[in-house]
């Protein structure tokens, strides 16, 4: 029995495991400065008009990115309307009426809705629910309120309506098992107490719960929607793909993703290629925001829970 | 390194008197070296001072208890034996601790030989996540080059020194946290002394184990003395008396006295050291 | 102060329980009409060539979809060679050596950022950096954007899973005298080997259904795939294409490859989870 000499690969080991970490951070760093670059040549030559020009026109190389950007926002915006309160809602019940068995099918049944690829989203909705919404949502909509220029037109079911609902049941999981989660750490004893002074369940998680948990559940919000303003495959099955903005929820339209996955791989000129780059530097910077703004929040927030208890 | 009857060592400060004298003192056998010395001992956790000008000296083939309250220092001292503090940001050392009379904490000395020479017991079991027979396996492939057949003899031979053959012979395939927490703990000092090591540092042992599994550890301390020189940290003072020579008691990072076992649990010199004693505080 | 009649209250509270109630049946029948429709539709479209022959031109009848199932296989192995390893050893580096540090901060920071980038960005990003530089979509470049989608998700997961394992057992395999980096490999990935198994195989399933970053990478294919170099047939954007066709074969096809793709990854996703909750039931 020989004792062996060693050579100390130790420095090696960690240099090569920092090299990845720091890899992780040239990458967020790469993507930043390619799309600036790739973007370059639509920043020349349109400026900020860019963001504030609706025409979209390959064929004489006009380039705004006005609709797409509308799209995006207002198609999100009726997917947080509905998932927000559905999410809070589902939370509760998984948390405070549900028994425990009953609890944890929902809530894994809720969980696999976001394990779903977003292409599924896609297909079930271009072939499922759109019609369905042209059917027998969109007419009983338009006909509730005659003339209400959100319901407006022909229900074709494909459109800014139906990108948003998908959108919903996208980041409705999401949101729930965030909530969930932020439910569950209000603490037994503070809820107790609240019982114990004759509340009913809805008293207890209005009063008590809710207010315990609503910095938690806002920031899960704010992640539920930069995740919403990124998706792409659902809302390209189904919002219609037209660079117009129109005021009525019924219209076809467009979102930022939905165009970079139609046009990207038609784009043979320099300009229309920089100016879909453009895009995508703009939704890059947007959701950077949004989750600037989650962290600072979250962060706030776990000081102040961390303070309170 | 020989021992001296000389009181302190040159720049040794009062606050941490070396009572060696105390030591012929007692009825305990005067150890013939030293294995361990530790001279000026700082220990800092970021800006926190832990350990304060230690100065300690470990008998070769003897135990040495360190004692004290919680949080006085005493593991902390242990684990700059072997440097394992080394492996958390922002602990730092300053001093010397000599083994054979280098300087450990230098720069220049291989870690990796270290921690062959001087093995380590921690407060809570730890089997690897592996079977019985790779635990043991583990450390000697690290640091020999040796063939199956060899294996299996050294491995078993640690089992046997560490008493546990005739408990684990039949299931030496089974996963190593299988074992009873007792078990485990011995599988742990197999471990240790597979590789050969002349230390063993021992980090409150039996505190995590019951009474019968402790009093075979502490036996096999008494046996593995032989060939060992052990420290352990032990916040049981009558563990300390049953199987230490030496005894230093530590209090806030300060060695507050030092010397034979008997002699610190009769007769101590200091009145903290009484005091904690006879159980007027810890 | 407005005084409330207890059946009132219990009224209300009656109904917020009606609500939430529906509100969760409405998730679990959006669920079931979800799957319902990708099986009865995707069903039939499951047969022997689905699985061995290639597509058929338009109009024709049979064909299958083999190369993109081989293709989609084929891109998502090579993202899983490509991004695991690095993914891990950046998982590694902030459990082991980064901890609190300010560089450990900004590669969390960096990793939380390109988890919650779209990945169309990531596709285009690999356009810009592989596709126009060589002139060419190619298979690799699709598992190249496929693996930067992992890489962040395998990295925060494995730290979080490292940093389970007990400090314990760290020092008392380093105690032996064994390296840092052996130490790591054969002790703390043994001891979290169920867990770093389960966070990849849950980040393979994420990626395995992801179109968007292959819709200009990868780019399609009718043909084989042969080689990485070239565009290479795989079943989403495969999805894509067909579902937009005006051919109903082409339609079926498209739902026969949306059941595949649905089932391989929720069937993961449930197994997995399912695995790691009977694990913790256990112990």
């Amino acid at each position: 029995m020989q004792p062996k000499t060693h050579t100390n690969l130790d420095p090696t080991f960690r240099w090569l495991t920092l090299a990845s970490g720091l890899g992780v951070v040239l990458l967020v760093a790469g993507i930043l400065y390619t799309l600036v670059i790739g973007a370059m040549p639509a920043l020349k030559h349109f400026g900020f008009g860019f963001l504030v020009s609706q025409s979209w026109d390959p064929a004489f190389m006009e380039f705004g990115a006005l609709s797409s950007v509308y799209g995006t926002l207002i198609s999100t915006a009726i997917g947080m309307l509905i998932a927000v309160p559905l999410s809070l809602v589902i939370a509760l019940f998984l948390v405070e009426l549900a028994p425990p068995a009953v609890s944890r099918l929902a809530g894994g049944a809720i969980e696999l809705l976001a394990a779903i690829p977003s292409i599924i989203y896609g297909m079930w909705g271009l072939f499922v629910f759109a019609p369905f919404l042209a059917d027998h949502v969109q007419p009983r909509l338009a006909e509730l309120i005659p003339g209400f220029p959100l319901f407006e037109g022909p229900p074709m079911g494909i459109g800014m309506l139906s990108a948003g609902i998908i959108l919903a049941l996208m980041v409705l999981p999401f949101i729930t098992s965030v909530t969930r989660d932020v439910f569950q750490m209000v603490p037994a004893v503070v809820k107790e107490s609240a019982y114990g002074m004759g509340s009913t369940t809805w008293e207890v998680t209005r009063k008590v719960t809710i207010p315990y948990g609503i910095q938690g559940v806002v920031g899960a919000c704010f992640l539920g929607l930069g995740r919403a303003i990124g998706e792409t495959m659902a809302v390209t099955f189904v919002i219609g793909n037209r660079h117009e903005i129109s005021a009525s929820l019924f219209a076809a339209g467009n979102s930022i993703a939905s165009t970079l996955a139609n046009e990207f791989t038609e784009a043979s000129d320099e300009l229309y290629l920089g100016a879909l780059i453009e895009l995508g530097l703009v939704l890059f910077g947007v959701t950077l925001l949004l989750q600037l703004v989650a962290r600072w929040w979250l962060r706030r927030t776990a000081r102040k829970m961390g303070a309170v208890r | 390194m020989m021992l001296t009857t000389s009181g302190n060592l040159p720049g040794s400060p009062q606050t941490a008197p070396l009572t060696l004298s105390a030591i012929k003192a007692g009825t305990s056998p005067v150890p013939k070296e030293i294995k361990i010395a530790t001279r000026g001992l700082n220990f800092y956790y970021g800006t926190h001072q832990a350990l304060f000008e230690n100065h300690l000296q470990i008998a070769t083939n003897r135990v040495t208890a360190i004692i004290g309250p919680s949080g006085c220092g005493k593991s902390t001292h242990l684990r700059t034996y072997n440097r394992i503090f080394e492996l958390y940001r922002g602990q730092t050392v300053s001093g010397e601790v000599l083994l054979d009379g280098q300087n450990i904490l230098d720069s220049s000395c291989n870690v990796l030989e270290l921690r062959r020479k001087v093995g380590m017991i921690f407060q809570k079991p730890t089997p690897f996540p592996m079977s019985v027979f790779d635990n043991i396996a583990y450390g000697l492939k690290q640091h020999y080059r040796i063939n199956r057949s060899d294996l299996r003899d050294r491995v078993e031979k640690a089992l046997q020194q560490a008493a546990l053959w005739d408990d684990v012979k039949d299931k030496l395939n089974h996963p190593g946290t299988a074992l009873s927490g007792g078990q485990q703990q011995r599988l742990c000092i197999a471990r240790a002394i597979a590789v050969e090591p002349e230390v063993l540092l021992m980090d409150e042992p039996t505190s995590a184990i019951d009474p019968v599994a402790t009093s075979r550890i502490e036996e096999l301390i008494d046996i593995l003395k032989e060939r060992y020189t052990i420290v352990i940290v032990t916040h049981n003072m009558q563990q300390a008396a049953r199987i230490s020579d030496f005894t230093a008691f530590f209090y806030q990072g300060k060695i507050i006295e030092f010397g034979a076992t008997r002699k610190i649990f009769t007769n101590p010199d200091n009145r903290q050291t009484q005091d904690y004693i006879t159980g007027r505080f810890g | 102060m407005r005084h409330r009649s207890l059946a009132y209250r219990r009224g209300i509270d009656l109904g917020i329980r009606l609500i939430s109630s529906l509100a969760a049946l409405f998730g679990i029948a959006m669920l079931s009409w979800i799957l319902g429709t990708v099986m009865l539709k995707g069903g039939p479209a499951i047969n022997w060539e689905f699985f061995t022959e290639l597509p058929a031109p338009p109009g024709m009848p049979g064909g299958g979809l083999a190369n993109a199932i081989l293709g989609t296989l084929l891109i998502t192995l090579l993202a899983v060679v490509l991004g695991v390893p690095i993914g891990l050893a950046a998982g590694v580096w902030l459990a082991e050596f980064g901890q609190q540090s300010k560089t450990a901060e900004t590669v969390r920071f960096a990793a939380n950022l390109l988890m919650g980038t779209p990945s169309i960005i990531i596709g285009v990003f690999v356009y810009v950096v592989m596709v126009m530089t060589t002139g060419q979509f190619s298979g690799s470049a699709g598992a190249v954007a496929l693996a930067i989608i992992m890489l962040p998700v395998v990295a925060r997961t494995s730290e979080d899973i490292l940093a389970l394992v007990p400090s314990a057992l760290r020092e008392a395999a380093l105690a032996l005298g064994v390296p840092r980096w052996k130490a790591t490999v054969g002790v703390v990935f043994r001891a979290a080997k169920t867990g770093l198994l389960t966070g990849t195989l849950l980040a393979i399933a994420r990626v395995s259904g992801e179109t968007a970053p292959l819709l200009f990478t990868a780019l399609n294919s009718p043909y084989w795939p042969e080689s990485f170099n070239e565009p290479t047939a795989n079943l989403t954007v495969t999805i894509f294409n067909y579902a937009m066709s005006p051919y109903d074969d082409w339609q079926t096809l498209a739902w026969g490859a949306s059941l595949l793709i649905a089932a391989s990854v929720l069937g993961t996703t449930i197994i997995t989870r399912g695995f790691l909750w009977y694990r913790s039931r256990q112990s």
